[in-house]
């Protein structure tokens, strides 16, 4: 028995891992209940498997690359981190990242993961041009928009779901330099935060920090950053055309006691934090891509600051037309809590390309929760306001949303699921997270 | 045209030879790949030259085959300017105690192999006068223990080897370098427990094994901690060691 759990150390459940190191290995570690792993940035139960976790990043190989198009063919273990440090100096990065890079392709591509470009861009999935994916039922087929069509748009976004993502064919983004020209908005409330992300519409990438203490009229004062690519003759004289990404320094070495989060260091550090970004508010300035894309990342293990017990990752999106006032309330009980995470992140999303992605047109808001008292119960409460938006969860965040609230949010669950059965009769694949939301009980 | 530089890894599909080749790929070498299988390497040089548009060739080499590394070395196109050794064996140190040949296997695939083929390389070398050898050997070399001695003893030799062949070599420009790893997760250690701030993952060794060559560097514990906790334990007096569980 091996005890397990997500990024965010709730829930730890059991589960056996497997480390493969050939594609015939993988197809031989299947049994019913298995589902593929990444490297672990899930927050919940989705890339842990119901009876064994299938882990995959030992399948870290780029079989080709065209200089030329930007078109990449590699393994499904591959890490982002590693694609921007490889490529990134020669001139090309991923079309979408997430606040981490250091989650895998095959990870990436199961999450539809989307980025601070969603608004315009799409997410992951709309890069990646085909998948070599291991079907529950031992066939290794190739699938793309022209090709099994139905069973590519089920896994991307689908949570590994329909089998075990092996390689992916994707485009990369040309870009001169690895910096970001990056203008910083101060917003003193809500309103003017969303305001700000709609003027900041025509930006290639935008995201709100959001103070979530901040109550009254200062409810949803935010910092908005908006940021594009920056070419070579925007960067300081001598600066180098692609910075050095470092390696986490900083580690959190041990679970902080949940003393340290509390009101009063939250209400400081945010306080802080809006104040020193308000100050930088204004003109344009140049700014590695790391800070900009993965501000966490400079922190290794910055998931024991929530303490032993693990944290929650709320995230839902609201459709555009109810989001100002589903957002307000939402903020409103939060910061009545108190308890809420340093910085929640809100931003705008657009549609969806995966039968199960998360993104829809509207806004997503993000926050975290130490794991403590009737939290769960709190959280129910929020995902109430959610289904009656209309909104959703993102499952690669989720690990106790109810199935009431998932089936409300994803109407293509039954065709998800038929194209599932046909690729999978025996169901075996299956994830801590399909058998608590979706499985026939 | 620059000629780029060269290296030679031996042990090329093993997790660390994977990550030293990606080192060095990184930093502007062509790269050879060799293992008992030419074919299986292919899918990781292709990794590399897609990755780092650099030249990368595979071959075969197996070094239980020691009636081979004569033509080995004969056959290379050219003589690289770097060769790495990464083979090794662990074992099974209780099937090692009764079976003679998986004892063998054990001391051959770590000692006899390795020196005989570094020994062979670093006779061309210093005839040509310059080359950097580097052999992976092990923690587990500086003091024999009950429960990994057969391999252990195998990479003392090696060790061994290697410093007699530095001390040598040194004065005709050629370089050798011993690099010990401590634990490192790979597909070797898969299964075994480590200890979490001892234990290294594989690119943190190949990142060790290139800048040792870089930096000239002699004998390098990959984590530095290797030192002081070997140093420790090759001090304590043998009737104390043999008491301990180990």
């Amino acid at each position: 028995m091996t005890l397990v759990s997500g990024w965010g150390r709730f829930p730890v459940v059991d589960s056996e891992v497997l480390r493969p190191r050939s594609f015939e290995a993988v197809g031989e570690a299947v049994v019913t209940g298995s589902v593929a792993g990444g490297n672990g940035r899930a927050y919940g139960d989705a890339a842990i498997g119901a009876v064994r976790t299938i882990g995959m990043t030992g399948f870290d190989r780029v079989r080709s690359f065209d200089p030329a198009t930007g078109r990449i063919r590699l393994e499904a273990g591959v890490l982002l981190s590693d694609l921007i440090d490889t490529f990134g100096p020669r001139g090309f990065l991923p079309f979408v990242v997430p606040g981490t890079r250091f989650v895998s392709v095959g990870g990436a591509i199961a999450a539809d993961v989307h980025g601070k470009n969603h608004h315009g861009e799409g997410g992951f999935g709309r890069y990646v041009d085909s998948i070599l994916l291991r079907t529950g039922q031992g066939e290794t087929i190739e699938i793309s928009r022209e090709q099994n069509s139905d069973a590519f748009f089920a896994t991307v976004g689908g949570m590994g779901l329909t089998g075990i993502i092996l390689e992916a064919t994707m485009r990369l983004r040309p870009v001169e330099t690895g910096w970001i020209r990056e203008r910083v908005i101060s917003a003193s409330d809500l309103d003017a935060a969303m305001r700000a992300l709609e003027a900041g519409d025509s930006a290639t990438y935008s995201v709100a920090w959001i103070d979530c203490v901040a109550r009254g009229n200062d409810l949803g004062r935010s910092l908005i950053y908006l940021g594009e690519h920056a070419r070579t003759d925007e960067l300081s004289e001598g600066a180098d055309r692609f910075p050095v990404g470092k390696n986490p320094g900083l580690a959190v070495p041990i679970d902080l006691p949940s003393m340290t989060l509390n009101r009063i260091s939250i209400r400081a550090f945010n306080e802080l934090y809006y104040r020193m970004g308000a100050r930088r508010a204004g003109g344009d300035h140049v700014v590695s891509l790391y800070p900009y894309f993965f501000p966490l990342d400079s922190i290794a293990d910055w998931n024991r600051i929530y303490g032993r017990r693990g944290f929650l990752q709320h995230q839902c999106v609201i459709p555009q037309a109810s989001a100002r006032a589903v957002l307000g309330d939402i903020l409103d009980r939060v910061a009545k809590r108190g308890d809420a995470s340093f910085l929640a992140v809100l931003k705008k999303l657009g549609h969806g390309d995966g039968l199960l992605s998360f993104p829809l047109p509207g806004y997503t808001l993000a926050l975290d929760f130490p794991v403590k008292g009737d939290i769960l119960n709190f959280l129910d409460e929020i995902d109430r306001l959610v289904v009656a938006a209309g909104g959703r969860l993102y499952l690669a965040k989720d690990a106790r949303q109810s199935r009431a609230t998932f089936e409300a949010g994803y109407p293509a669950l039954a065709r998800f699921n038929a194209i599932r059965k046909s690729l999978d009769p025996a169901q075996n694949i299956r994830s801590k997270l399909s058998q608590r939301l979706f499985d026939e009980v | 045209m620059t000629s780029r530089k060269t290296v030679l890894v031996l042990g090329g599909s093993s997790d660390i030879g994977r990550a030293a080749a990606r080192a060095f790929a990184k930093a502007g070498y062509d790269v050879g790949l060799a293992g008992r299988d030419a074919a299986a390497l292919e899918p990781d040089a292709a990794d590399l030259r897609a990755r780092y548009n650099i030249e990368v060739s595979t071959r075969t080499f197996d070094v239980l085959d020691t009636a081979s590394f004569d033509g080995f070395v004969a056959g290379l196109p050219a003589l690289p300017d770097v060769v790495v050794s990464i083979i090794g064996l662990l074992g099974v140190q209780p099937n090692a105690e009764s079976d003679l040949a998986h004892a063998t296997t054990i001391m051959r695939s770590n000692y006899e192999g390795p020196s005989l083929i570094l020994g062979l390389f670093a006779e061309k070398f210093l005839s040509r006068g310059n080359g950097t050898i580097v052999g992976v050997s092990s923690v587990a070399g500086d003091r024999g223990r009950a429960s990994n001695y057969v391999y252990g003893s195998a990479k003392a030799g090696f060790s061994a080897f290697l410093s007699g062949l530095r001390a040598r070599a040194s004065r005709g420009g050629v370089h050798v370098v011993t690099v010990k790893p401590g634990f490192v997760r790979t597909k070797m250690t898969e299964g075994m427990k480590l200890i979490g701030p001892l234990t290294v993952d594989a690119p943190v060794v190949g990142d060790a094994i290139l800048n040792a060559v870089e930096k000239k560097a002699d004998v390098v514990y990959v984590s530095g901690k290797w030192r002081l906790v070997m140093l420790i334990i090759k001090t304590l007096p043998e009737a104390v060691f043999k008491k301990l569980k180990f």
